[in-house]
């Protein structure tokens, strides 16, 4: 039968606490480089041209048919070999951000798809520029319909920082891996690490859903 | 390839229209939907394009906002070339900076509104004004109300398009239009897609523009009654050409041509 120990599992819950910030830390650090970097992936596809738009689009198939493990190991041990010697937060950040703009790039690609013609016809007619009209017209109004593509991501990044601690970086696993080794004991940390990314993703989720509505409310497109 | 030299870099004497067209033709592939069309709307004239679908009317109005490039020919506005710019000596296709400006004095309202949904009425009419031209937001502000005032929309001017009718989406949209200030406004089917009880709110709006404002316009619509009344000229457009035009008392009352008469008796039997 399970040998449970409860004084083991606070004890080591402050450490396991401690490391959740930092997971969070790499969540929101390396999904905000992804939803700017995306979203640049995103514009370039549809500059008039052809050869940008190209070569973006083979970047970004080629980030999402390889694995992510793979992105950060070579971002983190293949870079100092060309000179470029990142910190394990720093290639870490580098590697999952651009692993998922490539996701979040499609997400917003087929958001703006999704804004009618005749509002680039409208914004054309009233002479804005095409800045103006991407930040002013069609983003906002792309928006709405890659909140929830956007959302599942953002739970999906947050599942993927575990793959940090492969290059050392002290997030929740690697804090979970490292109590582990050190006390011979692996049930109580990785069943709590379990139980935290529960706690975390699903009412991130919930929360999602009711970003997303309020977004529509506040743009007057319900 | 066309031989530019026979297009002056600007239009210059007494008689300048607002809006020339000059051989202008327009295809997709194999099909042609102007061909070689030519027409002058003077300044303050009200022209109104009739036509059975297919005809290349909305065209016009699309080449003329610079929603279309243009094949062939020259479109000038003012008097200076609107689709071409002068390079050493000769018109060569306008480049994208160049539209822009060159587009600024032209206004267009479209058969599906396209206001800005997530922005409300009176922001719709602000944005070209405060983006576009600069204005301060109290003046921009103060030339949108006036505007909505002028279109009846005063009252709603802070619900969002998904709150408002057809009709009352369309008038926003002519004050919209009218906020940049344009020099040509352009009507494209702007009662089509309105349930028929609205459309009387739209055609008396501009119904009030053409008696109160001196604005050249050029209109393509399907009601008839409403083009014999406000229009100053009436051209029938058939397979990308002018198969008829004249004042609007002519064309509906004794129409010369029979591809013009079969138009105008199919429409009747249609009403």
């Amino acid at each position: 039968m399970f040998d449970w120990r409860w004084d083991f599992t606070f004890e080591i819950l402050p450490r396991l606490l401690q490391a959740t910030l930092n997971t969070l830390a790499a969540a929101g650090i390396g999904y905000g480089i992804a939803v700017v970097l995306g979203l640049v992936f995103a514009l370039a596809q549809r500059t008039p041209s052809r050869i940008v738009t190209m070569v973006v689009r083979e970047c970004v198939e080629f980030i999402r048919s390889t694995p992510l493990v793979l992105q950060i190991f070579f971002v983190f041990f293949v870079g100092p070999q060309f000179g470029i010697r990142l910190s394990p937060w720093v290639a870490g950040m580098i590697a999952i951000g651009l692993h998922y703009s490539a996701y979040l790039s499609e997400v917003y690609r087929g958001g703006l798809e999704s804004v009618p013609k005749g509002q680039w016809e409208a914004c054309t007619a009233l002479n804005l520029s095409t800045t103006k009209t991407y930040f002013r017209v069609i983003i906002p109004q792309a928006l709405p319909p890659s909140l929830a593509g956007m959302g599942n991501y953002l739970v999906g990044i947050f599942k993927d920082t575990p793959m940090l601690s492969v290059i050392g970086v002290a997030e929740l696993m690697q804090a979970a891996n490292a109590i582990g080794g050190s006390h011979y004991r692996y049930l109580e940390p990785y069943t709590m690490v379990g139980i935290i990314f529960l706690a975390i993703s699903l009412p991130a989720a919930g929360l999602i859903r009711v970003f997303e509505a309020w977004v529509r409310k506040k743009l007057g497109m319900n | 390839m066309e031989d530019m030299s026979q297009y002056p870099l600007e239009l210059s004497g007494p008689d300048v229209p607002m809006v020339r067209f000059m051989n202008v033709t327009k295809s997709y592939g194999a099909l042609t939907v102007l061909d070689n069309l030519n027409l002058d709307v003077s300044e303050g004239e009200m022209v109104t394009v009739i036509g059975p679908s297919g005809s290349g009317k909305t065209t016009v109005l699309r080449m003329l906002m610079t929603l279309e490039t243009i094949n062939g020919g020259v479109i000038y506005v003012d008097g200076q070339p609107l689709t071409h710019m002068a390079k050493n000596g000769v018109l060569v296709p306008a480049d994208a900076k160049y539209l822009r400006r060159a587009r600024s004095s032209i206004g267009m309202c479209f058969q599906h509104f396209n206001l800005f949904p997530h922005m409300t009425a009176l922001q719709n009419c602000m944005e070209g004004p405060v983006q576009v031209l600069g204005l301060p937001k109290a003046e921009a502000r103060d030339r949108s109300e006036e505007l909505l005032s002028m279109v009846g929309m005063i009252d709603k001017k802070d619900q969002h398009p998904s709150r408002l009718s057809g009709g009352q989406q369309q008038r926003v949209a002519i004050a919209r239009a009218l906020a940049m200030r344009p020099k040509v406004m352009l009507f494209d089917e702007v009662t089509s897609a309105l349930d028929p009880e609205v459309i009387g709110e739209v055609t008396g709006v501009i119904r009030k523009l053409v008696a109160e404002h001196n604005l050249t316009m050029l209109m393509v619509t399907h009601q008839m009654g409403f083009a014999r009344d406000i229009s100053d000229r009436v051209c029938f457009f058939y397979q990308g050409k002018i198969e008829e035009q004249g004042p609007p008392e002519g064309l509906f009352g004794n129409p010369q041509r029979e591809r013009t008469q079969q138009f105008l008796s199919a429409v009747k039997a249609a009403d």
